[in-house]
């Protein structure tokens, strides 16, 4: 009896073994490359960091460069309170459309291949340098200009303001829609991954449900909300946690741009480690605050 | 003439099918004609969304500066050109760009996906102490913003050393930056661009493979590598495609790691940032004169140059789309 105990735990030591060597190089990476680095640059946010040729000192300040992040710099708070409530805004916006997408196309009709390529197509558009360029890109901003004078200034955003404001609803509720509206276009082009992990939830729902609710007499509406949105809400953890954090580390991201510039633009390491470290510290608490709450919401099927 | 017979055979029975259901058949049917009217609407509008900018460019890209400034011209250019192509491409040294972003891409997201999916099948597929823990970390790469370890990165390989052991050799420590190592060792171990999602994407599939087949094969005698290579790899096909493609696509168009790493080579990416601001001397060279570029005319060679480098990966992406679309998402990366 012992003995084929001692043999049991001989074949969970050799799988653990095998397992070890199977994420070594993550291991391994992980320590070297993410660890020290992280410890250095913590370090560094302390520091006043001087390169000279061939070698570099670090003397110990304090708090000095925090102060100076928050209290000194004239940009700092300002661009990070700007990306924050963009950062809300767009990732809300983003899931609203996702959804409603991943909706769409996981109906049947005629051409979904080539409709899905194309909102796919994003994840490619949308990636790098390319995304940067995007956005300072005048040429294509005076075109869209072009037409729309052209079209006697009649946008759907400006049109339903006058909707709402003649039928005395307060418009500074909608503001922000409107800016997301407006925007929708950065939206879509951001939200191609979000599509892809919506869909992939929404096959996995067994169509024997949809089909035990129609007979028991249940809209097409009601079982929206009372099987779809159940039984992918763990997604909706999944795909909020991404957008919130492709968000925060776009390269168009002014906060990024900003350290980017002081670290390689003016050489002063530890000002940017401490600018880094406050933007991940905010952008952690963010996401693990946020994901604390849809968790309790979320319902597991099994 | 039998299949107007046919079709009047089946209006009619429609009809009747329609009387016995008391309308509600056919209602049902106007209902779905509207929805699907509404649907292609819909859809039509918003691809219109994504691709405009694409088909922006492309008739911008065959413009004159003339036409640039002629508010009569919108969309179809009124003097045809190919000379944007031509500078966009001397300004980009686009062959050489091309083929050594290629080179990268491809070794870069090769190395990337072979050693995540070694990590990947290994988080789903073996019990070892502290696995929780570790895969914790593997959701902190995911979450640590590149940027906040850059600037200790790029200490780190500027005054590289492995335990001291080059200074002892060499006298002092090496320098890698501007050379490509780093950011191949960065990869190998798992921690270059966006390796954490390959690393969780992957064990999410495996973890859906069931077990039956390794355990047959481990019954037959069948090594622990020997089974990863032969039984599961294959089924994992999907997933390692498509992973590659977003290992390659990325890294096509990362400008952040480029920089760092690989500043000095020309790569598409880090050219078409550099675009704007080098068209001024270029034209200047060329001309001999002072001139200042217009916006309108460096944002069309611009578009040139995005599209140049765009074109490629829309290549790969109508040959791969098929995989690259149905791998994720009927796999299903569920949590």
């Amino acid at each position: 009896m012992k003995k084929q105990k001692n043999k049991l735990a001989g074949l969970q030591k050799r799988k653990a073994i095998s397992g070890y060597l199977f994420i070594s190089p993550f291991i391994i990476g992980f320590l070297v490359f993410m660890v020290k680095p992280l410890l250095n640059s913590l370090y560094m946010s302390f520091c006043s960091v001087e390169l000279g040729s061939g070698i570099f000192t670090s003397t110990y300040i304090g708090l000095e460069n925090f102060h100076k992040a928050f209290l000194v710099d004239p940009e700092f708070n300002r661009l990070l309170v700007e990306e924050f409530t963009r950062m809300l805004l767009y990732s809300l916006g983003i899931m609203v459309f996702s959804f409603f997408v991943a909706l769409v196309l996981n109906q049947k009709f005629k051409g979904r291949a080539m409709v899905r390529a194309i909102f796919f197509l994003p994840v490619i558009l949308s990636s790098g340098v390319i995304l940067g360029l995007e956005t300072d890109n005048q040429l294509m901003a005076t075109l869209a200009q072009t037409i729309e004078m052209t079209t006697q200034n009649v946008s759907i955003t400006d049109t339903l303001e006058e909707v709402l404001r003649t039928m005395g609803v307060g418009v500074r509720a909608f503001e922000e829609v409107f800016v997301l509206i407006d925007n929708i276009y950065d939206v879509a082009i951001a939200s191609g991954i979000q599509i892809i992990i919506f869909l992939s939830g929404l096959q996995t729902i067994p169509a024997s449900m949809y089909e035990a609710a129609s007979i028991e007499g249940c809209t097409k509406w009601e079982s929206l909300w009372k099987i779809t949105f159940p039984m992918i809400s763990s997604l909706f953890l999944v795909n909020w946690i991404y957008t919130v954090i492709d968000f925060c580390m776009r390269s168009d991201n002014a906060v990024i741009e900003k350290i980017q510039l002081v670290m390689i633009g003016q050489m002063n390491y530890g000002f940017a480690s401490a600018m880094s470290w406050i933007y991940f510290i905010i952008v952690l608490a963010f996401v693990g605050l946020t994901s604390f709450f849809i968790s309790k919401g979320v319902y597991y099927y099994d | 003439m039998t299949k107007a017979k046919t079709n009047k055979k089946t209006l009619s029975e429609f009809r009747e099918r329609n009387r016995k259901s008391g309308g509600y058949l056919m209602k049902r049917k106007i209902m779905d004609v509207g929805i699907s009217i509404c649907r292609a609407l819909l859809l039509f509008g918003m691809c219109f969304l994504i691709l405009q900018p694409i088909l922006n460019k492309i008739s911008v890209s065959f413009m004159t500066e003339e036409d640039l400034f002629n508010p009569i011209v919108i969309s179809i250019p009124e003097h045809f050109t190919t000379q944007n192509y031509i500078i966009a491409a001397d300004l980009m040294t686009y062959k050489e760009a091309l083929i050594n972003s290629s080179w990268i891409s491809i070794t870069i997201a090769i190395l990337q996906i072979a050693v995540c999916t070694l990590v990947g099948y290994g988080f789903a597929r073996f019990k070892f102490p502290l696995k929780n823990f570790w895969f914790a970390c593997v959701i902190l790469v995911i979450l640590v913003p590149p940027q906040t370890i850059s600037s200790s990165l790029h200490l780190h390989f500027r005054f590289f050393d492995v335990f001291g052991i080059i200074e002892a050799l060499r006298g002092e420590s090496l320098n890698l930056r501007g050379s490509v190592l780093p950011y191949y060792m960065l990869s190998a171990g798992c921690m270059g661009l966006k390796n954490g999602l390959y690393i969780y994407m992957i064990r999410q599939f495996f973890r859906n493979i069931p077990e039956d087949m390794e355990e047959a094969a481990y019954v037959d005698g069948c090594g622990t590598l020997k089974t990863f290579v032969r039984i599961m790899l294959p089924q994992a096909k999907p997933i390692i495609t498509s992973c590659f493609l977003f290992a390659f696509v990325w890294q096509w168009t990362d400008g952040f790691y480029s920089k760092m790493f690989l500043g000095t080579r020309p790569l598409v990416s880090t050219a078409l940032a550099r675009i704007v601001d080098s068209i001024g001397p270029y034209i200047q060279r060329i001309t001999g004169v002072l001139t200042t570029v217009s916006v309108a005319y460096s944002n069309c060679i611009l578009a040139t140059g995005t599209l140049m480098i765009i074109l490629p990966l829309i290549i790969l992406y109508l040959f791969a789309q098929r995989t690259f679309v149905e791998s994720i998402s009927s796999t299903g990366i569920k949590m």
